[in-house]
């Protein structure tokens, strides 16, 4: 075993320097160099400059002027410090009464069709920047209504903003809340 | 269920395997000491490990000596973790300002750093500093990795050996694998996920003011040249609590998809390493074929429970066509099921949405995965050298039947070998069923359960099973940094890495020391169908019907309930 301290003890050091330091910081650098808006986290930043967010990360929105967000598990929720999510079971008697709950708030705020899953549920992250664009659709109404638009140029800029999926089959079909609400200020400032 | 998401299923599934064949090669040149491109750069790096450790890489060691190298070198990394971890707080490089953590969770995170689990006691934003990001995660992500493939270089080694005494250089193998294999990929790879949006930065955070003007406090890392090697290593320890859920650390499908394939491409490659190594292709091919079978089952299986209607969902009377609650709008079902099953079948463990969330039946199938021994690849090397301890199991069961020596690979398997795989397979089932039977009665476990009832009871065996396949993944309701569950999950990690590993290291001692037989008209073809049949067989029987009783209690009683819940609604 004896024999064996001195190459553990040296490969050890040698890989603690190249791997735990010399690794993240040449790719620090060259992220930096190449890529910065990516590598400093993709902020969004109003006129002034002020970083209103992330557009990678969700953020909470509650007047009836901007599309709402999903129910966020992630500290108070959307807290970009704590993600997290729910972690309930699907038996958990706590999630049926919150999704209840929730649901029947989201019939007198937006009455419409039928509710989409995401609208009542937390995602994993509590930190999701998208919503179907069933749920989108669902709120077209109360946005135009609140800002004195027509509701079809609310729904113009939602479809404007729906990513597809890639190559027609990778990931879902999405709306980002913040893109869109960024884009309804812009165009009818409420 | 639609087209579109069986298509990315099969993508995902198929690419990683695609991409595997030409880098196992790769490997195989690598743990040969053959010549390979990256040798201008590289070998001067490699010659300086070698000549400041004092190592001889051309020198063969003997099992013991192999495993006691092995062992000495994962001490000191424990030692390491353990010490940066309690000391963060006095060293630099800690912009949040975290104090050092608790005994128990820095004995449980380096436990489950070094065994390759990755299991996180603690949400990493919220307690480790970036130099301990950096120094434990990181550095172990890599080298716990290449711990795991010397154990399939040895295995390799033993069977091509002819009355061989060694079985390769312990260090060698993992100098050169970590510097020609991880190093590089890695590199690669952070670089592409940064370009796709991953965060690279040695800033903690940033200040947000919203749209609507409150506050808001953006945790960021140097997440991208983690997440490679999380990846790659097949590691599965997120630099953010919600893990591959977390936009920054997996923001579109696209990176999904990348970030998915990495969890098992490795794992493959080091199947069609060691198939070139042991000069064995068509018999690899076949142990290839049976894990992908079970794999493709096992992600199928979760897709298609989690599209049956959940019951909180009906209750409310919402749409109820995917189980949305703990998964991302952008992956939805199809790439979420999919990841259950790579990252569960691989010894991964990250999670790209919630698990405890998952229907009853799509956690058991996480669970069930992982209770085979994490073959489907399984971590790199390790998966692959657990996989030939089944095959072993195979022919000596068809031997049985028949009333013949079994042999593998032209080499004869006898009592001792069969001795040391149901060692290397039985310790599985006895620490997973073992602590989860303990910890179901002892108030000081129970206090950690946010569930009653059967999804309480699938927290704990996940925990457990979670932790001694050394996945790392969790059903998180669980607050498992307190005493017990940090204490007790960190032996189970570390009986579930180092008992299989040197039993497999002790069989490759012994076949390396065995001739080489040319194969007989009575030797059983290894890598047609009937092979493969035998050996799904033996996995399901070995890894499946042990763990049948405890999965009825939990998982397959709350899918019940939740029929009965759908049920009284229509």
């Amino acid at each position: 075993m004896l024999s064996h301290l001195r190459p553990a003890l040296v490969t050890m050091g040698l890989f603690t320097a190249l791997l735990g330091l010399a690794y993240p910081l040449a790719v620090t650098g060259v992220a930096q160099a190449a890529f910065p808006y990516q590598a400093n986290g993709s902020l969004v930043r109003d006129a002034k400059g002020t970083v209103v967010g992330s557009a990678l990360i969700g953020q909470a929105f509650a007047a009836p002027r901007y599309l709402h967000p999903r129910p966020s598990a992630a500290g108070a929720g959307y807290d970009a410090s704590a993600s997290s999510g729910s972690n309930m079971g699907p038996m958990n008697p706590a999630l049926a009464e919150r999704v209840k709950a929730d649901a029947d708030a989201l019939r007198v705020e937006d009455p419409g069709a039928i509710i989409p899953a995401d609208a009542v549920t937390t995602s994993g992250s509590g930190l999701d920047p998208d919503i179907s664009p069933a749920y989108a659709d669902l709120q077209a109404v109360r946005i135009a209504k609140a800002r004195g638009l027509a509701s079809r140029d609310v729904q113009a800029v939602i479809d404007a903003h729906v990513q597809g999926r890639l190559l027609g089959f990778i990931g879902q079909p999405r709306v980002n809340v913040l893109a869109v609400n960024r884009a309804l200020d812009a165009r009818a400032p409420g | 269920m639609n087209w579109q998401g069986w298509a990315e299923i099969a993508l995902t599934l198929g690419l990683a395997v695609a991409i595997a064949w030409p880098l196992g090669v790769y490997m195989s040149r690598v743990w040969n000491g053959e010549r390979t491109w990256l040798d201008p750069a590289l070998k001067p790096v490699e010659a300086l490990f070698y000549s400041a450790g004092g190592i001889d890489p051309r020198k063969s060691q003997t099992w013991h000596a192999y495993a006691l190298a092995l062992l000495a070198f994962n001490a000191a990394g424990f030692v390491t973790v353990y010490a940066v971890l309690r000391l963060q707080g006095v060293l630099p490089l800690n912009p949040q300002g975290f104090a050092g953590v608790s005994p128990h969770l820095a004995f449980n995170t380096a436990a489950s750093f070094v065994t390759n689990t990755n299991w996180q006691s603690y949400g990493g934003e919220t307690t480790m500093s970036t130099l301990s990001q950096m120094l434990v995660l990181t550095v172990q992500n890599f080298v716990s990795a290449a711990t795991g493939a010397t154990i399939a270089a040895a295995l390799a080694r033993a069977f091509i050996a002819n009355r061989g005494e060694g079985v390769g250089n312990f260090w060698a193998d993992l100098v050169r694998t970590t510097l020609y294999v991880l190093l590089p990929l890695s590199i690669v790879l952070s670089i592409v996920l940064v370009a796709l949006g991953l965060p690279q930065t040695l800033a903690a955070s940033v200040d947000a003011t919203t749209v609507e003007g409150a506050p808001q406090k953006i945790a960021l890392f140097a997440v991208a040249s983690q997440e490679a090697i999380k990846q790659l290593g097949i590691n599965g320890g997120g630099v953010f609590n919600a893990n591959s859920a977390h936009p920054f650390e997996n923001p579109t499908p696209l990176t999904d998809l990348i970030t998915a394939v990495s969890i098992n491409v490795l794992g493959w490659a080091a199947f069609f390493a060691f198939g070139r190594s042991a000069l064995a292709r068509k018999e690899i091919r076949a142990l290839v074929i049976a894990a992908m079978i079970l794999l493709s089952a096992g992600a199928a299986a979760v897709y298609a429970a989690e599209t049956q209607p959940a019951p909180a969902l009906v209750a409310a009377h919402v749409d109820a066509s995917v189980n949305l609650e703990g998964k991302e709008v952008r992956f939805g079902a199809p790439a979420t099921a999919v990841w259950v099953a790579m990252t569960t079948g691989a010894s991964n463990g990250s999670v790209n949405g919630m698990h405890s969330s998952l229907m009853p039946l799509g956690g058991a199938v996480a669970m069930f995965l992982m209770q085979l021994g994490e073959i489907l690849p399984g971590g790199i090397g390790s998966g692959i050298a657990i996989m030939v301890v089944m095959a072993l199991l195979a022919v000596f069961v068809a031997g049985l039947m028949v009333g013949r020596t079994p042999e593998y690979l032209g080499k004869k398997v006898e009592a001792r070998e069969i001795q040391l795989a149901m060692l290397a397979v039985l310790i599985i089932p006895l620490s997973m069923l073992g602590f989860s039977a303990i910890a179901a009665v002892l108030p000081e476990a129970l206090k950690g359960l946010m569930h009653a009832g059967p999804h309480g009871l699938s927290e704990i065996l996940y925990g457990y099973t979670s932790a001694t396949a050394n996945n790392g993944s969790a059903f998180g309701g669980l607050s498992a940094n307190a005493p017990w569950w940090d204490t007790t999950l960190g032996i189970s990690m570390m009986l579930g890495r180092f008992v299989p590993i040197v039993a497999v290291l002790a069989i490759a001692g012994g076949l390396a020391a065995k001739p080489k037989l040319a194969p007989s008209v009575g030797t059983l073809p290894t890598h047609g169908g009937l092979f493969i049949g035998l050996l799904i067989g033996v996995i399901l029987i070995l890894g499946g019907l042990q763990f049948f009783p405890a999965l009825a209690l939990g998982p397959i009683v709350e899918h019940f309930q939740a029929l009965a819940v759908v049920a009284a609604v229509h």
